[in-house]
């Protein structure tokens, strides 16, 4: 689980996210929205350990600022927006990269890390491309590949930003669907940040709404997504339709 | 399928290059020895071995005394160029790192010329001046984080290009300086431009010993950090959520890699582009894997030089060709391929 208490981070004296607290049940999946600039990234990567911050994050009862790294990426797996792409490298030694924190310095890879690999590859159906290298990959099978390698940390918490953003709607399905399949398989904690808000909605057990790096509105995606929240923090007009899985939201010219 | 490494058989490849390269450096020059008879004679070195290679004794003095030193000093400043290149390659993330266009080695030179243009009178003659390693290395520090911030002019992400401009505007500046010490001490110039143009031919174990201890260390330094280079691949920010220290690990090969191209070069004078080949040419063949790159950096760098020298030894007939020169010759076009496939993988 996450416990967030009054996060704070300040990035060249800019305040870019300001005293959020927000706690995350285990095997819960809760997804940051706001509009850009909001402060969603900055906020995940500071969960992340990967930047400084103010107040306090909590990881399965352990502060991340004093995890040891590779402590650190055994708790907890991301998944950056972009992630850089290592040209000729092979699927299956990318997704091995995610067992670092379990290779001594020095060592070699075990017998164990080389099962974690083929286990994530079968799970994200990849074995077909165990071989190819990564430049040659669709978006689409470049996403897996990317949650394969996150999920071969065998981390119980898992932090994607903006998963789906490169992706075309039955990408981003086939991905959320992987992703909440293996939540639910393996008691996963899932954060998440998102843009497209019908889908965030439609997947998150509960929702954020980030504005100007402070929470705005929390709650089921019923609570958060309301016209009212939509039309104040992104100034833009929506129509909130129920759908079977969560609010849908479009936007509508005025 | 298993994962990308050093396979057994190009290590192998990776000996026997090593070991021909030594045969025929020693066996072949203006006297030509059998290179059955040098590796026996070879053999024979080995501590507990005795053999009889059927060498005449002014031979075996050739082979020990004048061709050996110069083979294994080969062997030294090849290995730690390119091994140094391919270190630098993966700590910049940056195809066309390499201790020349870095900087680096105009950085040891200006540190060479210093001292041997400043050092006390009548030291001529007892070879390399023990100083001079550490001048080398002084020199190449600072040129390479003179790169480092010069290339971030353009903003924090250090480009390819950006970085390599950098380190051309730093090498102009250093051999400036180097050139206004030159103008200040005529004296030497003759000593500092044979030395320049790099060459391995006065090479006696003297100079072997001064570099040997800082080639083992820093060797063994970048060798440790193979699979963290692989890591770095994916950037800091990725590296660092898989438990790395990204800078820790980089700054720890920038400095290993500095200090084994400064040795190399206090002896060897400036030889450039074997950063470049070698390694350029072995990911081509085995694959972008650090975990083998450096390994076989080592061993085909070692080799590559040691046939270079050859090259430069028996194809200038009496007047040697200056091994820095042949180098040139062979990189130069093939700095250009690499620059060519790097710009269309990056737009």
């Amino acid at each position: 689980m996450i416990k967030i208490e009054d996060l704070t981070v300040r990035l060249d004296n800019a305040l870019i996210v300001d005293r959020i607290s927000l706690d995350v049940a285990e095997g819960e999946w809760v997804t940051v929205i706001g509009p850009n600039g909001a402060g969603k990234s900055t906020a995940l990567r500071a969960v992340a350990g990967l930047l400084p911050f103010g107040g306090s994050v909590v990881l399965d009862g352990h502060p991340v600022d004093r995890l040891h790294r590779r402590e650190r990426a055994k708790t907890l797996a991301v998944v950056v927006q972009s992630p850089v792409v290592p040209p000729a490298m092979t699927v299956f030694d990318y997704v091995l990269l995610g067992r670092t924190p379990y290779i001594a310095p020095l060592g070699r890879e075990s017998a164990t890390d080389l099962a974690a690999v083929e286990e994530e590859l079968t799970a994200l159906d990849l074995v077909p491309f165990a071989g190819r290298r990564l430049d040659t990959l669709s978006g689409g099978e470049r996403q897996r590949v990317f949650l394969a390698r996150a999920l071969a940390q065998g981390a119980r918490i898992l932090l994607l930003d903006e998963p789906t953003s490169a992706l075309d709607i039955g990408h981003q399905q086939e991905v959320l669907e992987l992703v909440d399949h293996l939540r639910a398989q393996r008691g996963l904690t899932v954060l998440a940040t998102m843009h497209d808000l019908s889908t965030a909605g439609e997947y998150a057990d509960r929702m954020v709404l980030l504005s100007g790096g402070r929470v705005v509105a929390a709650g089921t995606p019923v609570e958060v997504l309301t016209e009212a929240n939509l039309a104040e923090h992104y100034r833009v007009k929506v129509r909130v339709i129920p759908g079977d899985h969560g609010p849908l939201v479009v936007a509508v010219r005025s | 399928m298993r994962p990308a490494g050093l396979r057994p058989a190009w290590l192998a490849a990776g000996v026997v290059a090593v070991l021909v390269a030594v045969v025929a450096g020693l066996a072949f020059g203006s006297v030509s020895l059998p290179p059955g008879g040098v590796a026996i004679e070879l053999l024979d070195l080995i501590p507990g071995v005795r053999l009889h290679s059927g060498l005449t004794e002014r031979e075996v003095a050739i082979l020990t005394e004048l061709r050996l030193p110069r083979v294994v000093l080969g062997l030294v400043v090849g290995a730690m160029l390119a091994l140094a290149g391919a270190a630098y390659q993966g700590a910049f993330r940056n195809p066309l790192a390499d201790p020349h266009l870095l900087g680096v080695a105009a950085g040891a030179g200006l540190g060479v010329t210093a001292v041997l243009v400043l050092r006390p009178a009548g030291g001529a003659a007892a070879g390399l001046p023990i100083g001079v390693p550490a001048a080398a290395f002084a020199g190449a520090l600072i040129a390479v984080a003179l790169t480092w911030v010069l290339g971030a002019a353009g903003g924090r992400d250090r480009s390819p290009a950006a970085l390599i401009l950098a380190g051309v505007a730093v090498s102009a500046f250093l051999s400036a300086m180097q050139t206004y010490l030159l103008q200040r001490h005529v004296e030497s110039l003759r000593e500092v431009y044979s030395w320049l143009l790099g060459r391995l031919g006065t090479a006696g174990w003297h100079d072997v010993l001064v570099v040997l201890p800082y080639a083992v260390l820093t060797a063994a330094i970048m060798l440790t950090q193979r699979r963290e280079l692989d890591v770095l691949t994916v950037g800091d920010e990725e590296a660092s959520s898989l438990g790395l220290h990204p800078q820790r690990s980089r700054y720890l090969l920038i400095v290993a890699a500095s200090l084994g191209t400064a040795a190399a070069v206090s002896v060897s004078g400036l030889i450039g582009f074997v950063g470049i080949i070698v390694p350029h040419t072995l990911r081509l063949l085995t694959g972008p894997s650090y975990r083998s790159l450096l390994p076989l950096s080592l061993l085909f760098g070692a080799a590559f030089l040691t046939l270079t020298d050859l090259l430069a030894r028996v194809a200038g007939g009496a007047a040697e060709i200056p091994i820095g020169v042949v180098t040139a010759f062979l990189g130069a076009p093939f700095f250009i391929v690499v620059l060519r496939t790097t710009r269309s993988a990056a737009t």
